[in-house]
């Protein structure tokens, strides 16, 4: 169902009673569009429905990105590219070259996750922030519920949310 | 849901709620600064010019400008360089480690601690700049770029070509690490802000972050592998820069117990150095209810399990030196302790194992004024130990003709307040215009962790 950016905003003020609040509402088969919170909510994911981040598993690849190119890179320039007697020793050998492998793992893996995390989460410097509730940031807890993606009527929907222990049911529209 | 410990006393003291939180951290950023912000920032850019005016000398004249000569090579650069790198190893610890180890005292301080490892590797990275003499080529210098660019590859054997990398890559996963912390604090100050500039600005700086469950979760999977990629990185930086000295064949550095000992020195002194900031600010900014005496108290028992660490090194180092036989290596210690240069060594042996024992009182150890007192001691002795490690162990090389004494000029001492003076204006500065404690963090532990909420339920 496509969406009418026609939202119901409940309100709370407890993080307990969020997490609570969210697993009664999708019990009564309603669609939750989000939860907005200021703080991270432990086990608020499990209780939407989300999957697991597969962030660990980007960090790896790029990881091994990393190894890989920082291998590359000093075996064909000290072993290949142009060889260099230095202190009688091997032109390229392993142990060396270790400190600055784990150096460029341990970068390229890093900035390579965070990346992908600013993308997947669409963060950027000049993105205009869809605020359902100015107190999110501050110490409200919000679930917004999109009208056009459920079936029930708001009214009704506005009782249940007001059930679970909601200190204000609002509505939001984007244009 | 909820354990309430009633062994363990709460973290936040003082009754906060979530709101309080935001309110008390927020409203530094936001109102107008108090007058000892601009007594301390006057100061510290009086630093800053008086240094930059050494820095530039360096610039134009070269190093020979300093007190080096052609037995001591290097001294006051590299101590400095090693001292202000070993600084910053505390902000990761504590962001990092402290993280993985589930520490939840962390979370008042990491944030001042992470900015303190910024702005000690910002100073540390200028000193092996400005002594390859035309520091505006120094960069290109130490990249691997191709022969059309004047010089060969670079050497990938090289200790001080592996320091670039770690260094440099400390440098750039700190800053991320902590940037990735400030996002959701600096969508709290946006969503306060009253004026249309602090608006767009930390509009900007916030990225847009709503704090949907979504984004937090991977926020959470984010911080965790960047602890866990932060703490073998701040363990191999302090390593490898033991290795410039370590891997050479010089007596009193070709010595194997080096890495650990040089990381435990980094993180004796880094907590020297939090502590020595952060009571400053807790005093300011009054946040004696998140910063309690008990994260004090954590913080100096850290720096007497270092301190002794680096206690039980020096005395290995010296029993080794005996035991080796070898008679290059046991004068460079014998030189040490009882050479022209002994009273810097007994400074050091007082500063860094002595006086620190003293917080095994727990009456001084939650002392403030015997804190702050002792995280001074605790740094000049750590600048000392580099400075003893390094100087005495050139000062008598390997040809008695050539044996000669290290004295600074006022290039040396004014490029060394150079650094104070960049390390203070930016901490300043974040102190202004940054959330000092990190507050998504803190309103995380505030139900199970404060004196607050168990009267609500």
């Amino acid at each position: 169902m496509a969406t009418n950016n026609k939202y119901l905003v409940g309100v709370y003020g407890d993080d307990d009673i969020t997490l609570k609040a969210v697993k009664s509402i999708r019990a009564a088969n309603i669609k939750i569009h989000e939860v907005f919170s200021p703080f991270p909510i432990h086990g608020i994911d499990e209780a939407l429905g989300y999957k697991h981040s597969r962030l660990p598993k980007a960090a790896f690849m790029f990881g091994a990105l990393g190894l890989t190119l920082a291998l590359t890179m000093q075996f064909w320039m000290l072993g290949y590219d142009w060889q260099m007697i230095i202190g009688g020793k091997n032109f390229a050998s392993l142990p060396p070259f270790v400190p600055v492998s784990f150096e460029l793992t341990v970068l390229i893996s890093a900035l390579g996750m965070v990346a992908t995390f600013l993308i997947a989460s669409d963060l950027k410097p000049y993105k205009k922030p869809k605020i359902f509730d100015i107190r999110i940031t501050d110490d409200k807890h919000v679930i917004a519920i999109d009208l056009g993606q459920n079936k029930l009527a708001k009214e009704e929907i506005s009782k249940i949310v007001a059930d679970t222990g909601a200190e204000e049911v609002n509505e939001k529209s984007f244009d | 849901m909820e354990v309430v410990s009633s062994v363990r006393t709460p973290l936040i003291t003082g009754g906060k709620t979530v709101g309080d939180v935001t309110q008390d951290i927020c409203v530094r950023v936001e109102a107008k600064p108090p007058k000892s912000w601009f007594l301390a920032m006057a100061i510290s850019l009086t630093f800053l010019f008086v240094g930059l005016y050494a820095v530039f000398t360096t610039a134009w004249e070269g190093i020979g400008v300093w007190g080096l000569n052609k037995t001591v090579g290097w001294a006051w650069d590299i101590t400095n360089f090693v001292w202000w790198v070993g600084i910053g190893h505390a902000g990761t610890l504590i962001s990092a480690i402290l993280l993985l180890f589930r520490q939840k005292w962390r979370m008042s301080i990491n944030r001042a601690a992470e900015a303190m490892t910024i702005f000690a590797v910002i100073c540390a990275l200028f000193f092996p700049f400005i002594h390859m003499g035309r520091l505006w080529l120094g960069f290109y210098w130490v990249m691997p770029l191709p022969n059309t660019f004047g010089s060969l590859w670079v050497n990938f054997n090289s200790p001080l070509l592996w320091d670039v990398f770690a260094i440099s890559t400390y440098f750039t996963v700190s800053l991320v690490f902590w940037y990735i912390g400030l996002i959701p604090d600096f969508a709290t100050i946006r969503d306060r802000a009253k004026n249309k500039v602090s608006a767009v600005i930390y509009g900007a700086l916030s990225f847009g972050w709503v704090g949907s469950a979504k984004d937090w979760s991977r926020y959470e999977s984010v911080s965790l592998i960047l602890a866990g990629l932060a703490t073998p990185l701040v363990l191999s930086v302090h390593t490898i820069v033991s290795f410039d000295f370590a891997t050479s064949i010089i007596p009193g550095w070709h010595t194997t117990i080096f890495p650990p000992y040089f990381v435990s020195g980094a993180v004796f002194s880094g907590f020297a150095m939090v502590l020595t900031l952060l009571l400053i600010t807790r005093k300011v900014y009054k946040l004696e209810d998140y910063i309690s005496v008990q994260h004090i108290e954590f913080m100096n028992i850290i720096i007497i399990v270092t301190g002794s660490i680096v206690g039980i090194a020096y005395l290995t180092e010296l029993f080794i030196a005996w035991y080796s036989g070898v008679p290059a290596e046991q004068y460079a210690f014998l030189n040490r302790a009882t050479g022209p240069y002994w009273w810097a060594y007994a400074t050091m042996m007082t500063c860094n194992v002595v006086t620190p024992q003293l917080f095994w009182f727990k009456k001084i150890r939650t002392s403030l004024w015997a804190t702050f007192f002792l995280s001074i001691i605790v740094n000049i002795g750590m600048w000392f130990e580099r400075f003893v490690i390094i100087v005495t162990s050139l000062h008598r090389d390997f040809l008695p003709s050539s044996w000669a004494m290290f004295y600074p000029t006022f290039y040396d001492v004014g490029d060394y307040l150079f650094t104070f003076g960049i390390f203070f204006t930016f901490f300043f500065l974040f102190a202004k215009f940054f959330p000092v404690i990190n507050m998504a963090e803190v309103k995380s532990i505030i139900k199970s962790t404060s004196t607050s909420d168990k009267a609500l339920k």
